[in-house]
């Protein structure tokens, strides 16, 4: 085509977008003319789905063709919590399958909330020559023999991380089929195996890949191999432990502490199944450079864990039980200066008492003293108003709050009243929120101020909350960045949803379960919007043998360009749009 | 608040969740259904009606009796929510079905392999005691509050659900077995220190 005189030629432009790696950006890029839609087209390196369901394999391959890196999401984030049945979806095949004839030199594939097979994982591993980084997050489908396909050809292979991922746990070996001339791994997460791997294959691979900067150990390696292993690799950044208890000896011990001494490189440390808190001095010569601490599966208790904590002063995230409490929290405050993400996870989270004195003063605390915090993840038993308040004017750079009161409906413990102050204490002052999630008792007014301040929110997730579908609709209509809707348990129905219909073809997905939406508006927004998939689901039976009055089960809604999905379990009903009967 | 009134006839007889003493509102919201995968987690179909037919097993309806007695919680799927993952890491020591026996890891010093033993077959320390005894070919000795397994060759030991590792023989054995998470059998010359763990 006749070049004009005053455009770049290709090779700049490719050069020049080759700087931009932001999604949005690139999306930018491409929508300024059609040579530019091109260039970046062909240049674009990293491709990110974020609704596995909103975009066909085909398309994407057709559109980008030189695609070395791809990162995936499946199933809604409520499958977490077990809201999503078995059998759903987001089967990754289809990816694998279309990328395997078209990206021969695809080098990392990310996957979040995905079933993947042993077959996918064979033909991972018998398609890209390069193939160098698998990270699995939250995926099931696959067994160790599918695990052992990748080590045994993927000669390249820096990163196999399998975080939180439901392996069949078949036999400890797949680590030995990595070759003995095989020494490029960067990073091993097998944290979520069940059983054992072979320990020697282990220890020898750690201590020839000099490269190794993330080990994640699962909870079958014994605490007396983990000395052996550490100093088979001083330069590690990121340990995850095993179990870290067994009998307390003194040679044990010492053993332990040094090797720990020997890794002046380590900044992130998790794991800690099965605590002794004997042992935990042991890491107190690394404490003082760690930047990230996963405590939450370490039983301890509040003055071991405070004893520990203490000495990491550079800590910016940190993961803990609630046998932290209040006073551990205080602790943090003083000492972590640098916090910018905060996890407190429920020790006893079907408990009817508290079992642990962590209330809402601890994050009160840590609000106060740690003037980085951003990220808040939070379970715990009571809230008032006024401390919420304080919270959101203390930390208005907040940008991911999320609040667990354990007891649904869990009024101001103070005043007994909604917590709809304080909430929308936090979204009027955290201008900068993406992320919030909802508990405790709500009425429509909590949805009256997200839909008012709320304007960067991205994500939210309610339990539980609300009285009519006004809060609903606040929401739909005044959160102008929201991504992603997650609603359970609220009585939102129909009229909030009809109305903000076309809201949702600017959102990634809506997931409303146990709310009180009808079956016939269901239909109808499929028929309005047929760029969206109207999914039902419905373990009761065909939703056609009910009245349209009656409520749905489940209903997930998303935005896409591909149409039905064609993996739909019976349980599930899309609701038809009416192109079929469009003459085109 | 005022559309709350028009909820309180349906108070009386509806399950409800909150705290004792609390009047908020059991917004008659829908089912809650339990679904198939929810068989590793002991959750139980919650139905929160829209009609009240739940009269022959309604909770207390004194609202302001803080005193009442708290009816065994019904649990809702997917809440608190928290990973299956990680539920079933706290859970160390699980039931497994209904009641077929608590299982728990034992592990000794210098025995190469853990053992594991039904807690349920026992119904008191001695018989316990005893079946740890021949188990591992080791003694114990007698236990006394004051001196625990003093001048034993081992002691019986375990971590409770806190992670604490204490003295087996020092709480009613009810209250053992349901905060035993494993058992361990230590060296009787370590036993003397456990206090200061």
């Amino acid at each position: 085509m006749p070049r004009l005189a005053y455009s770049f030629p290709e090779e700049v432009l490719e050069h020049v977008f080759s700087f931009i790696e932001c999604d949005k950006d690139r999306g930018s890029i491409s929508l300024v003319c059609k040579s530019w839609y091109e260039i970046e087209a062909w240049c674009r390196r990293r491709v990110f789905v974020g609704n596995c369901y909103a975009v066909s394999p085909a398309t994407v391959v057709k559109r980008f063709p030189k695609v070395r890196s791809v990162a995936i999401k499946g199933k809604p984030h409520f499958a977490d919590f077990n809201l999503v049945p078995e059998g759903w979806g987001a089967y990754v095949f289809p990816w694998i399958k279309a990328m395997a004839a078209a990206y021969p030199w695809l080098q990392e594939i990310r996957l979040k909330r995905m079933v993947i097979t042993d077959e996918c994982l064979e033909l991972i591993a018998k398609s890209f020559k390069n193939f160098s980084v698998l990270v699995l997050t939250s995926c099931e489908g696959f067994t160790t023999d599918g695990l052992a396909a990748i080590t045994a050809n993927c000669r390249n292979l820096r990163e196999l991380e399998l975080r939180e991922s439901e392996v069949e746990d078949i036999c400890g070996h797949w680590l030995s089929h990595f070759p003995d001339s095989y020494t490029s791994l960067v990073s091993l997460n097998i944290s979520c195996l069940g059983n054992e791997v072979n320990l020697s294959a282990l220890e020898r691979l750690v201590s020839r890949c000099t490269n190794l900067q993330t080990l994640r150990l699962n909870r079958a390696v014994p605490l007396e191999k983990l000395a052996n292993l550490l100093r088979g690799a001083p330069q590690l950044v990121e340990l995850g432990t095993g179990t870290y208890s067994t009998e307390m000896r003194p040679e044990v011990f010492a053993n332990l502490a040094e090797a720990f001494s020997g890794c002046k490189q380590l900044k992130s440390l998790s794991g800690f199944w099965d605590v002794l808190p004997s042992y935990l001095p042991a890491l107190y010569p690394v404490c003082s450079s760690l930047t990230s601490l996963n405590l939450s599966y370490a039983t301890i208790q509040s003055s071991d864990l405070i004893k520990l904590v203490s000495q990491c002063e550079s800590l910016q995230r940190l993961w803990v039980l609630d046998y932290i409490e209040d006073a551990g929290l205080e602790v943090i405050a003083a000492s972590c200066k640098d916090l910018r993400e905060l996890r407190v996870f429920p020790s006893d989270p079907f408990g009817l008492e508290p079992n642990v004195a962590l209330t809402e003063q601890g994050l009160v605390s840590v609000s106060e003293g740690c003037t980085k915090l951003q990220s808040v993840l939070y379970f715990c038993r009571q809230m008032s108003n006024a401390a919420l308040d304080t919270i959101a004017r203390n930390r208005p750079n907040m940008t991911r709050f999320r609040l667990c009161i354990i007891e649904p409906r869990a009024p101001d413990y103070l005043t007994r009243e909604p917590l709809d102050a304080g909430f929308g204490a936090i979204v009027e002052h955290c201008k900068d929120l993406r992320r919030l999630s909802l508990s405790g008792l709500l009425s429509d007014r909590v949805f009256e101020y997200i839909g008012t301040y709320g304007k960067k929110l991205e994500m939210l997730s309610v339990a539980f909350a609300g009285d009519t579908d006004l809060g609903l609709h606040h929401v739909l209509s005044g959160c102008d960045n929201l991504r992603k809707l997650e609603i359970r348990d609220c009585p939102f129905g129909d009229k909030a949803l009809l109305a903000n219909a076309a809201k949702l073809e600017t959102m990634r997905s809506l997931w409303m379960s146990s709310c009180l939406v009808s079956y016939g508006a269901c239909k109808l927004l499929g028929l309005k919007l047929p760029r969206l998939n109207v999914e039902v689901i419905d373990e009761r039976g065909p939703p056609d043998s009910r009245p349209d009055s009656s409520p749905v089960e489940k209903l997930y809604i998303y935005r896409t360009v591909s149409g039905p999905r064609l993996d739909m379990p019976g349980y599930v009903w899309r609701m038809e749009d009416d192109s079929a009967l469009r003459v085109s | 608040m005022g559309s709350y009134e028009s909820e309180l006839n349906l108070k009386a007889t509806e399950l409800r969740l909150g705290l004792p003493g609390s009047d908020e509102p059991e917004k008659r919201s829908c089912s809650v259904r339990s679904n198939k995968r929810s068989s590793r987690e002991s959750s139980v179909e919650e139905s929160r009606c829209k009609s009240n037919v739940n009269s022959d097993d309604s909770t207390t309806t004194s609202d302001h009796d803080q005193e009442s007695v708290q009816p065994a919680k019904v649990q809702v799927v997917g809440w608190p929510p928290i990973r299956s993952y990680r539920k079933n890491s706290l859970q160390q020591k699980k039931v497994e079905g209904d009641g077929s026996g608590i299982y728990v890891k034992v592990s000794m010093a210098g025995a190469p392999y853990l053992r594991k033993i039904d807690l349920k077959v026992y119904k008191s320390y001695p018989e316990l005691l005893m079946a740890l005894q021949t188990l591992f070919k080791c003694t114990f000795g007698e236990y006394s509050e004051r001196e625990g397994y003093n001048g034993s060759e081992y002691a019986p030991t375990y971590e409770d659900k806190d992670g604490d590792w204490m003295l087996v023989g020092d709480v009613p054995w009810n209250m053992f077995v349901s905060s035993c998470k494993r058992l361990r059998i230590i060296k009787g010359s370590e036993a003397k220190g456990l206090g200061c763990l």
